[in-house]
């Protein structure tokens, strides 16, 4: 789908990219990196708007110098920024980017009025898109990306400036782009967490240099946890540190504030890497031989951000001790499945 | 949407309604018919502006400045129509090449209203990078913003020569002298508007601020006539004759009365009447073709650099 081949962009004081070279295939492909990291000249270049000082790079098996009118017609591009002038209705507006698309006037229509139907807009798309939230702005820019039915879509921060509910309808909306429209995606952002469930496979870049290029389950399919949450009792004034001494006691891998996100560093959390579902059964007889009250106990997945913290602390710091005991035990429940399912066959 | 009860396969009967009829979930269709390119792209782009150049396909308020703008230009040449029909006159009170340089006001203030309108809207609220992610080059949208423009500027200052040529048959006045004089009108306004377009949208395309263009705009077509005019009154009053001619090259609407005096046949308003030499002359021409070349290229060089 996007091929680059130690593509370099140098501006006379910056380096913009570095000798990166991509390979995405079809899906939904998460760009991250922090502001400046070149993102947007990456996404420029692959527009053929801009030319690479050095090497090469294909967009749907075409170059980007070459081919880069063919490439426009075939993509869809969502900036980051605001592009909406507020005196016309979302209607007209996404019309007259499908005609510069090149769809004849009724066909603009038509298109127009689908695609604004599937981003979500309804009957406020006859009205002028001064007045919309921003979050109807983001859903436009969405639908003029898509109006001409493009193979790929490079999306800029689509969840810019939107709130937490906003933020999670724009990121099933993308989803839907691939799995029901067949539309791949590419879509950048300086938050690795709201890519993680959202995109097949994730690129990080930094300083235009390529960090890893890998799939979203390659980085969080490592041990899932327990988040666990109890209640203080007269017994145990302190019942999450109370937990905690018991669940290490028994052998379990305790830890707390394991996510970057804001959730869970309340201190009132801790996570037990889960290990199968003797884990589930430990930490609720741990949690009613102390009699303290079980608030929460939910399994989470990792978090991206996570894994690139692990990656770096794990030079530095020393892997924690594994237990022979909850190691060796889930394998234990697999087997006898294994060994059920010819039987039941 | 007749393709909606022909694609059954991405249709899923939701509901069934008692008297037969039912909501259809469709699901996302792709779009499999033609694709027009760059031309299209371009001509859309252009008829667009042109449409947007008199508020058509925009808010009824924006429509109001152009039309009354279009409406006060074509007055006064009816009210000389009327008057030659009843009087029965035997030529025009103005000639058709000098209509447009006396309601130069009125044509001023319509680009001024309408350039920033048409490149600063899509500056200011950074819409040009949806134009370049598409097949649409910024060359096609340089010519089609230029073409929609100097468009708009000949169908206002056009319309009233119709009017007066109408007229001026009503009135049964020579065919062939006023056929030739429509003829010399229409090439000497669409000079006018192609050198007004490039000198609007050049100072609008620098601009994202609506307001600073439309100012900017009024400035640059005001200020060097007004100072022409003075320079040359006092020339004219010292006796200097050529440097009157010569004086007329500092500003857009002088430079043109120069030309339609010295190729299509008119008189000129500056002192006097006096008309630029005949080298003055081409050199008028080669100025104002200059001007419309220099803007141009000035607009390409402009959206060179605007983009993502």
């Amino acid at each position: 789908m996007i091929v680059t081949e130690s593509l370099s962009k140098r501006f006379p004081r910056v380096t913009a990219l570095d000798r990166l070279s991509v390979d995405i295939a079809p899906g939904v492909t998460g760009l991250v990196g922090a502001n400046g990291a070149g993102k947007s000249t990456l996404i420029k270049i692959l527009l053929g708007l801009a030319p690479a000082t050095e090497g090469t790079a294909q967009v749907l098996g075409l170059d980007v110098t070459r081919d880069g009118a063919a490439i426009r017609e075939r993509v869809g591009y969502m900036p980051e920024h605001d592009c909406l002038p507020p005196d016309v209705s979302a209607t007209e507006f996404v019309v007259h980017m499908a005609r510069m698309s090149g769809l004849p006037p009724t066909a603009a229509r038509e298109r127009t009025a689908d695609t604004l139907r599937h981003v979500g807009l309804y009957e406020e798309r006859y009205r002028p898109m001064g007045g919309y939230s921003t979050g109807m702005k983001q859903r436009v820019k969405l639908a003029q990306a898509l109006v001409h039915d493009p193979q790929l879509v490079f999306l800029d921060e689509p969840t810019n400036g939107l709130d937490p509910v906003g933020r999670d309808e724009m990121l099933g909306l993308i989803r839907r782009v691939h799995t029901d429209f067949g539309i791949s995606v590419l879509v950048t952002s300086h938050l690795l967490g709201e890519l993680e469930r959202t995109c097949d496979h994730v690129v990080v870049i930094d300083g235009g240099k390529l960090l890893r290029s890998s799939s979203t389950e390659e980085f969080t399919q490592a041990t899932t946890s327990l988040a666990v949450e109890v209640t203080d009792t007269d017994r145990c004034p302190d019942g999450t540190a109370a937990l905690r001494a018991a669940l290490v006691a028994a052998g379990a891998v305790v830890s707390d504030a394991a996510g970057a996100d804001g959730l869970s560093s309340s201190g009132h959390v801790l996570y037990v890497e889960a290990s199968g579902e003797q884990t589930h059964d430990l930490v609720r007889d741990t949690v009613a031989g102390l009699g303290l009250g079980l608030i929460r106990m939910e399994q989470r997945r990792h978090h991206i951000a996570e894994v690139f913290r692990d990656a770096d602390a794990a030079a530095a710091a020393a892997a924690p001790p594994a237990t022979p005991a909850t190691a060796g035990a889930p394998s234990a429940p697999h087997t006898t499945q294994d060994g059920g399912a010819p039987d039941a066959g | 949407m007749p393709a909606d009860s022909t694609t059954p396969v991405s249709t899923t009967p939701v509901s069934a309604a008692p008297g037969g009829a039912s909501i259809h979930n469709i699901g996302y269709r792709h779009y499999d018919g033609p694709r027009l390119g760059r031309a299209y792209a371009r001509r859309s782009l252009f008829s667009q502006s042109l449409r947007g150049a008199y508020g058509l396909g925009r808010s009824a308020k924006s429509k109001v400045l152009p039309m009354l703008l279009l409406a006060v230009m074509c007055l006064p040449a009816a009210i000389m129509v009327a008057v030659a029909v009843v009087t029965k006159a035997g030529s025009l009170q103005v000639g058709y090449t000098r209509y447009a340089i006396y309601l130069q006001a009125v044509i001023g203030l319509y680009l001024a209203a309408q350039a920033p309108q048409s490149v600063s809207r899509d500056l200011r609220f950074k819409s040009v990078p949806l134009y370049f992610s598409r097949p649409i080059e910024r060359a096609d949208y340089v010519a089609a913003k230029f073409a929609a423009m100097a468009s708009a500027l000949f169908i206002l200052t056009a319309a009233p020569l119709l009017v007066l040529y109408t007229g001026a048959l009503l009135a049964k006045m020579d065919f062939l002298e006023q056929t030739k004089g429509l003829g010399q009108g229409l090439v000497s306004v669409a000079l006018l508007s192609l050198v007004f377009a490039g000198i609007g949208l050049v100072i609008s395309a620098l601009t994202p601020r609506r307001g600073f263009g439309v100012a900017a705009v009024i400035a640059v077509l005001t200020i060097p006539y007004g100072a022409v005019s003075a320079v040359q009154g006092i020339a004219s009053v010292q006796g200097s004759e050529s440097a009157v001619g010569w004086l007329g090259l500092f500003s857009p609407i002088t430079l043109l009365d120069g030309v339609q005096a010295s190729f299509l046949g008119g008189t000129t308003s500056f002192p006097d009447n006096l008309a630029p030499s005949t080298a003055a002359g081409f050199v008028y021409l080669l100025v104002a073709l200059t001007a419309i070349a220099g803007s141009y290229a000035l607009l390409t060089l402009r959206y060179r650099k605007a983009g993502l």
